[in-house]
């Protein structure tokens, strides 16, 4: 299968403001800081890692919704970085976005109808009003809502039926690729199932390609063909769905893993625990060299030197970030404790005094 | 004899000119000490207001609260507010799901900390301050000496939510309720406060009301579990009993529906049909009757008893179906 989007060395860094007359910027985010990946088409491609870790910025970065600091993407053939203004804009059919919450991404005073007609217009696609109604009722029923929902205003559905209409306003324009920003993530677990299989028979159907980004590992295991797992603004590992569960090699990988509870006791009961101590370092002021060295209960004196490069680990086509991916896995490299590190979620790199200056991280 | 007998609890909201909504509708269970019983069941099924009715944090106005709640030998429903918060914080510990809200932004942690002990155990603000740091070394928080001079903002969530166990327990309640206490948190996180709050449990010997939406975190912890939907509780079991042969079609449905770590990549999920809006009142038979895959007629028209004080269904799934 060839490869639908290919992105190369992405980063995105936010700078950090600081000052009253004069913007002086004072550091940087770095909330993706060089990701490099494919995603083929017709597969689902889950991104998975902890809220800060930059995997939502990596799905809007993909879009240029936030503008890249540097990164190629390709999609289809085509350089999306290098498209300008209006190109970029009609460009953006091909791929859409659902997001997380569905109460406040769709607008309150439209209506249903008014809520899809807009990205059609915005494409010229509004070609008549007897087509657009047929392509309409067709979307609504592709993804299960009655026609009579078009007149119907977003409060008037229940959780799970929004995150419908969200859907729909994607699917109506026909798009290649969608990036799903944490599709369940703010529904009931009957629901969210509703909307899981709801993917799963569109993908079927329609041949599309997904990005999903979600911070449940258990979710994207059952959706996704590709698992490629973040942390702290970077690519730790990426493999096969099975693969990954089966042989997780990251050390990151591992303790996430085993912390995602599962509803059995009898597996909780007897399960291996890789408890990570303290918190994720701030992406502003990321640890040297390896990221994740800070937690990792196998850190050497190298992960602090050298930062790890995304390698392939073996035939099967894994690739993982850590210098001692062999070791830790034959198991001549063994775990040591890890004393937890004071994190401050506001920390800050700006010098001495800079807290009596209005600080704020410019957001696009 | 249980520490906590909650018996028939019900809390009705009524707003003037609106219908009354029963949130919690006859709800019995009972915690004894040193268990550990979860609270299951999806947004709106009442368990957060079960636990807030437990505590007495209900607004003044608004709603009825009916029942009895029996912590030892008093109903804790019938004592005055002043009597109440002499227990509050003392017999009874509390943790909330967002600690940011739950922790005042302008006070210094170790005085929050402190509070508890001072207004319960008597102690001196000195006392209580050295008391607070060893409580935050116990919960896990690295430089507690540091950290009790820090404001809530300065730590991360993780943190935060160790703090606000820090206080719930400062008093060595009785009873710890803890009312979605991972839910804001990354998994990684949780795991480090399910782990730290089963370990204190098992030490102290405080039994723990688990309330969460997560079968996952009750697979692990509860003993009992109580499965809760539209108000009322409609299956009660041991973990290994539900998990391994669930009666109500809600449970089972549920639990089917869940994407499982384990589980091999794949397939359709099993899903619940509907939404909640669905449900039809108590009183017209069992709510989750429209939803329900194993509907039968006796479902409807009278409200569904719960049966051996266990199961509340006229046509539950079959025993051993479930490998």
């Amino acid at each position: 299968m060839s490869a639908l989007v290919k992105i190369d060395d992405l980063k995105v860094h936010f700078p950090i403001k600081s000052g009253l007359l004069f913007d002086r910027t004072v550091g940087y985010v770095y909330a993706v800081d060089g990701v490099s990946l494919e995603i083929k088409k017709g597969e689902t491609y889950g991104l998975v890692g902890e809220s800060g870790c930059g995997k939502s910025t990596l799905g809007r970065g993909l879009l240029r919704l936030i503008e890249p600091t540097s990164g190629e993407i390709t999609f289809d053939g085509t350089d999306v970085r290098a498209l300008k203004g209006e190109q970029m804009r009609l460009f953006r059919r091909r791929i859409q976005m659902v997001f997380q919450d569905p109460m406040s991404s769709l607008d309150p005073r439209q209506s249903v109808q008014s809520l899809l007609v807009e990205g059609l217009r915005a494409h010229g696609l509004h070609t008549g009003r007897a087509d657009v109604q047929k392509r309409l009722r067709s979307t609504l029923d592709s993804v299960g809502l009655p026609a009579s929902a078009l007149n119907k205003y977003p409060h008037e559905f229940s959780g799970g039926q929004r995150q419908r209409i969200g859907i729909a306003r994607a699917l109506v324009l026909g798009p290649e690729l969608i990036v799903a920003d944490e599709p369940v993530s703010a529904l009931d677990v009957s629901i969210q199932a509703q909307v899981i299989n709801l993917l799963g028979d569109l993908q079927e159907s329609l041949g599309l390609t997904y990005l999903v980004i979600a911070h449940d590992l258990a979710v994207v295991r059952h959706i996704s063909d590709t698992i490629g797992v973040m942390y702290l603004g970077s690519l730790v590992e990426e493999a096969d769905g099975d693969q990954l569960y089966e042989r997780p090699l990251h050390p990151y990988t591992r303790a996430l893993l085993s912390a995602v509870p599962i509803p059995d006791p009898r597996v909780e009961d007897r399960r291996e625990r890789i408890l990570l101590v303290g918190d994720l370092p701030s992406p502003a002021n990321p640890p040297s060299g390896c990221r994740f060295r800070t937690r990792c209960p196998w850190s050497q004196a190298r992960c602090a030197e050298e930062r790890p490069e995304l390698r392939v680990f073996d035939d099967s086509g894994q690739r993982v970030a850590c210098h001692f991916a062999e070791e830790i896995r034959s198991g001549d490299l063994t775990p040591h404790e890890v004393r937890a590190e004071l994190v401050h979620p506001d920390s800050d790199p700006a010098e001495v005094g800079a807290e009596l200056i209005v600080t704020r991280t410019d957001l696009p | 004899m249980p520490l906590l007998d909650v018996r028939d609890l019900s809390v009705v909201f009524q707003r003037r000119g609106t219908r009354p909504v029963a949130a919690v509708d006859g709800v019995s269970f009972t915690v004894e000490p040193g268990q550990t019983v979860g609270l299951v069941g999806e947004s709106g099924c009442g368990k957060s207001v079960t636990s807030l009715a437990i505590m007495g944090l209900l607004p003044r106005r608004g709603n009825t609260v009916t029942g009895e709640v029996r912590f030892e030998d008093t109903d804790l429903l019938k004592l005055r507010p002043a009597e109440l918060r002499d227990r509050r914080g003392r017999d009874i510990g509390m943790i909330f799901q967002d600690p940011l809200s739950s922790l005042n932004p302008v006070i210094p942690l170790g005085l929050q900390v402190a509070e508890v002990l001072e207004r319960h155990q008597g102690r001196t603000r000195r006392e209580a301050l050295r008391e607070a740091r060893g409580l935050l070394d116990a919960v896990g928080i690295p430089d507690p000496s540091r950290r009790l001079k820090e404001f809530p903002h300065q730590l991360s969530g993780g943190m935060r939510q160790r703090a606000l166990i820090a206080i719930a327990l400062a008093c060595k309640p009785r009873l710890l309720i803890a009312d979605e206490p991972t839910t804001a948190l990354d998994v990684t996180i949780q795991a480090q406060i399910l782990t730290l709050l089963k370990e204190l449990v098992d030490n102290s010997g405080t039994a723990l009301v688990m309330i969460t939406h997560d079968l996952g975190v009750v697979a692990g912890l509860c003993d009992t579990v109580n499965v809760l939907y539209a108000g009322k509780v409609v299956e009660r079991a041991g973990r290994h009993h539900l998990f391994a042969a669930p009666r109500h079609p809600y449970t089972d449905g549920l639990l089917q529906s869940v994407p499982r770590l384990d589980a091999d990549r794949g397939g359709r999920l099993h899903q619940i049909r509907g939404s909640v809006s669905d449900n039809i009142p108590w009183s017209e038979g069992c709510a989750f009757a429209p939803r329900c895959d194993r509907v039968i007629d006796d479902c409807i028209g009278e409200t569904v008893p719960l049966l051996g004080g266990a199961l509340r269904c006229t046509n539950p799934v079959p025993k051993g179906v479930r490998v």
